[in-house]
């Protein structure tokens, strides 16, 4: 096919060009969360990071799963961590979910989990600048949750607020 | 895997179709899934009453707003009546379906199958990307408020910090498709830009600018599968599937390595070895290289070992993936030059993959001589790999 | 076409739930559990080295995510290997498998289907999105119009009655009264069925099969494979499955024209000829009770309009010449979403392998089962299974 052939299709340029019929689905759900991911958003309420420990490949998996994928066997003890990771990677969003522009930018990175073997988590940073971001001195980073207070809690992965990093001398 | 020792038959494609990639295009899905399903036939010189199955590649329901998509497109993919099936593996759907094709031909129950892939994702209101917000974990992820375009942006930056990759080099890839694209007549967003022009785009999330991304569009394709005999009968130039390959990684992406993507590795190695290829980067002649994001194009063609890690950029900015280089990149323009209609737009990388070994892809042709071609896609949570590897026969 | 009886076996399988709700598991643990159930009985599989490729069966809005594909290779063992989607019936997925393994280029396939139903809060209303945005959905109903204009026109021209259907529903809530897999048995006559409440107008709750969750996978294999992992292989002789036309104006409602398509190529592929000589035992879906009797004489087990005179006799009765779900089908097990293929796949396997506990039917050698994709489609799937090795 050249680029001369005549392809089928009628283009527009707005939806009122066209008739349109609309209809929206009513589709909602009650996910069972199951035996890992429910022990893991009661911990959270708690102020706790929990996981499960395959004792086949040593790792603990965050968010936990009943089954180690990589092994395909039961996981086997429920095991806490500390919420303190490194950056893997950050960028900085300029737009919302639906593609809004936002005032102020937000910072998305993914933090693994020290101690896991590999397990990370996708949640907000906070306490650095979007330059700190571009110019990639984020990467490597260690960082710490903040949690909610208490009472507002709810059992989500939202009871992390977000990470920020870990200054010098505050090192537990 | 046992490889290649006991296949029982070959099977060729025998013709192409497609219909315009637009950001809004009138026809209903089950119209753009005819005209690209009727364009391939013609171009074959079967009739529909020749196929003896379909199969069907659409990708999430929510764009067109259908519970149960491919029932719905069955008629207009020419299934009435038929077997019919659909396969799904998210943004990776469109290299899949003729991979689907393939084994439906390649086990002897059919003769003639036809691939028609389809997406229309101008009905989702308000906007395309609300539906990418359940692609996500809905109790660990969805919480967080994800936009779709920050997973890439987070892959994308690990990618760069990596292998100390630049921005401009990454633009070129941009600049290259969106050019390649002015001479494919399904084209959307087909022009003739600068690095500079990427590089000063919206920012949307750092590292993404918005040139740096592949439009929302309309749009349908279709390929005619078939048995060794019959192509001998019907066709001098069959186009011989040589090698099919997937994978799909875990869905935890959080704990994957995002500089590599290992899936896309998996697939290929499976499609080469079953194609007999062992040197990719010396025996693949032409490739479409999945590129939704101007980063995903050399992060796949490192994953399909057509350039080491992280050298695509290298070979892009030598022009070796250029239509006259060495190792000819996206000739049709790529996903951020025709467009990206889902599962449509993996299809056209075969379709063009099939006119380029016919020679039949007028002043889109690459200079090299074509022999073998190769097709890939990639999709669902950035954890799926399809490759199809093509020979002119 | 070619084919040889006997390239394909079933050698394993592996469920968990058949239960109307599973709050204790979510979708992904409740297919790790049968997974891991599967590759035992296909003689302690490691799916990380031992399996080619994985087949997952389901629907986006069934498990409302989109691109529901992300979440299957984990709980399979699955990852980084060939792992993809059928958005069909479980039945579909198992051609599927069947048609790599006859390639020559896989030995080992696994078919997966679940239902969650229990996570879905708006059922109806999903279904109604199903229907065509243009020609169907202007009509506000309960989606089960579409059933109750078929069973009515069906009824009318085939001189089939209510009490007919009143028939299947007290044979299958029987069958399951013995079936430790069922949840639906119930010992009730044909009289205290017919008292039920119409939902739409021929059909009462009583015919319709009520939902369940369940997962279930199923370990695909060569002969080679097969002979060196199994005691007990089960044959897969033939395949086929059809849409008839997604426009329902169109369709033919006095026969279910795609159960009849799917048939005549699964018949074809295992060289049935005369389909009620040579099968011995039928799993049948019944999601509405009518569709049992429409679906019979797709599968030319009885003839056009007469499988409720063959009821009638008692043909098809746990112990009559042709058992037709006789672990109690849809409406005394549940039904399972995309995995319902699997769920008369799995009662058909174990009957032939001697294994179904409180409803084994003596003597099985081939089965034939069948499922039909619910409103609002016109698609269904046929298998054919043998004990026998030919
Ligand atoms: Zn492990």
């Amino acid at each position: 096919m050249d680029e001369k052939v005549r392809l089928k299709g009628t283009p527009i340029k707005r939806f009122d060009e066209t008739i349109t019929v609309e209809r929206s689905s009513t589709a909602k759900y009650a996910w069972t969360a199951g035996q890992a991911i429910s022990r893991f958003l009661v911990e959270l309420k708690k102020g706790k990071l929990i996981g499960r420990r395959c004792n086949k490949c040593r790792r603990i998996l965050i968010p936990p799963r009943m089954y180690c994928e990589s092994c395909f066997r039961a996981t086997d003890e429920w095991i806490y961590v500390e919420p303190i990771g490194t950056v893997n990677t950050a960028v900085v969003s300029y737009i919302t979910t639906t593609r809004e522009k936002l005032e102020k930018p937000l910072i998305i990175a993914v933090i693994e989990i020290e101690g896991t073997g590999g397990s990370g988590l996708f949640h907000y940073l906070e306490g650095v600048n979007p330059e700190d971001v571009i110019n990639r001195k984020v990467f490597g980073m260690r960082v710490k949750a903040v949690w909610k207070p208490e009472a507002e809690r709810e059992g989500s992965i939202n009871d992390i607020k977000y990470f920020v990093p870990i200054t010098g001398g505050e090192e537990k | 895997m046992k490889m290649n020792i006991n296949l029982k038959n070959r099977v060729a494609i025998v013709g192409a179709g497609l219909t315009l990639f637009r950001r809004r295009l009138k026809e209903t899905p089950k119209e753009l899934a005819w005209a690209a399903a009727k364009m391939a036939l013609e171009s074959a010189g079967l009739e529909l009453s020749d196929v003896d199955a379909v199969v069907i590649g659409t990708a999430p329901d929510a764009f067109d707003g259908i519970h149960m998509k491919g029932e719905y497109l069955a008629d207009g993919s020419g299934g009435t009546g038929k077997p019919v099936m659909r396969v799904y593996v998210g943004g990776g759907t469109g290299v899949f379906t003729p991979i689907a094709g393939w084994w439906h031909v390649a086990s002897g129950l059919f003769d003639v199958v036809l691939a028609v892939a389809e997406e229309k994702m101008s009905p989702a209101m308000p906007h395309p990307q609300s539906v990418f917000a359940h692609i996500w974990d809905p109790i660990i992820e969805r919480p967080i408020g994800p936009n779709l375009i920050w997973i890439f942006a987070l892959e994308m930056h690990r990618y760069m910090y990596k292998y100390n990759i630049k921005k401009e080099d990454i633009a070129r890839v941009s600049v290259k498709n969106k050019r390649n694209a002015l001479d494919h007549p399904a084209a959307q967003l087909g022009a003739k830009i600068t690095v500079e022009d990427v590089l000063n785009s919206e920012m949307l999330v750092y590292p993404v600018q918005r040139l740096d991304i592949s439009p929302v569009s309309d749009g349908a394709a279709a390929v005619v599968m078939v048995s060794e005999h019959i192509a001998r009968r019907i066709t001098d130039s069959p186009v011989w599937v040589e090698g099919v390959g997937w994978s799909l990684d875990t869905v935890h992406w959080t704990g994957r390595d995002l500089a590599y993507p290992k899936y896309v590795e998996c697939a290929a190695r499976m499609a080469y070895k079953m194609a007999g290829i062992t040197n990719p980067a010396r025996e693949i002649d032409v490739a479409e290289v999945y590129d939704p994001f101007d980063y995903k194009e050399l992060h796949h063609m490192e994953g399909l070992m057509l350039a080491r890690k992280g050298e695509a950029p290298i070979l892009t900015r030598e022009g070796i993936t250029e239509r006259d280089g060495d190792l000819p990149i996206n000739p049709s323009g790529g996903l951020l030059g025709v467009g990206n209609p889902i599962a449509a737009a993996g299809m056209m990388k075969v379709t063009e993959i099939y006119w380029q070994l016919r020679g039949e892809a007028g002043k889109r042709q690459v200079k090299k001589p074509v022999y073998t071609g190769l097709a890939q896609a990639w999709g669902d949570l950035m954890q799926v790999g399809t490759v199809i590897v093509l020979r002119a026969g | 076409m070619v084919s040889l009886l006997s390239d394909v076996a079933i050698i394993g399988v592996g469920w968990y739930g058949f239960s109307p709700v599973t709050l204790e598991a979510s979708f992904r643990e409740m297919a790790f559990e049968a997974a891991v159930s599967a590759y035992e009985d296909a003689g302690d599989l490691d799916p990380r080295k031992d399996i080619d490729a994985f087949v997952t069966c389901e629907e986006d809005y069934w498990a409302g995510i989109s691109i529901t594909d992300e979440f299957m290779p984990d709980q399979l063992g699955g990852v980084l290997k060939p792992v993809y989607t059928v958005a069909g019936d479980g039945l579909q997925g198992i051609a599927s498998a069947y048609m790599k393994i006859k390639t020559g280029l896989f030995d080992t396939v696994v078919v997966e289907a679940h239902s969650k139903a229990s996570d879905i809060l708006t059922f109806h209303e999903i279904m109604n999105f199903g229907f065509d945005p243009l020609y169907t959905s202007h009509i506000d109903a309960h989606p089960y119009y579409l059933a109750g204009l078929e069973a009515n026109y069906y009824m009318l021209t085939s001189g089939v009655g209510r009490e007919h259907l009143a028939m299947i529903v007290e044979k299958n809530k029987r069958n399951a009264i013995t079936n430790p897999l069922a949840s639906y048995g119930s010992k009730l006559s044909v009289d205290e069925i017919l008292e039920a409440k119409y939902v739409v107008y021929p059909l009462s709750v009583m015919d319709i099969a009520p939902l369940i969750d369940v997962a279930i996978v199923f370990v695909l294999a060569t002969k080679d494979k097969a002979k060196k992992l199994s005691d007990n292989p089960i044959w897969i002789e033939g395949v086929g499955w059809a849409t008839e036309t997604n426009y329902i104006e169109t369709r033919n409602f006095g026969e279910a024209l795609y159960a009849r398509i799917a048939a005549d190529m699964a018949y074809r592929l295992a060289g049935i000829e005369d389909p009620k000589k040579q099968i011995d035992l039928a799993e049948i879906d019944d999601k509405f009770s009518y569709k049992e009797l429409m679906h019979v004489e797709a599968l030319k087990l009885s003839n056009r309009y007469s499988s409720h005179l063959d009821l009638e006799r008692g043909e098809f009765n746990r112990n009559g010449p042709l058992p037709v779900n006789p672990g109690g089908g849809f409406i005394g097990i549940g039904h399972g979403l995309e995995a319902g293929g699997l769920i008369k796949l799995l009662e058909a396997t174990l009957q032939l392998r001697g294994e179904a506990v409180g409803r084994q039917v003596k003597g099985v050698k081939r089965c034939v089962v069948q499922s039909w994709r619910d409103i609002p489609t016109a698609t269904g799937a046929v298998v054919v299974l043998s004990n026998e090795e030919v």
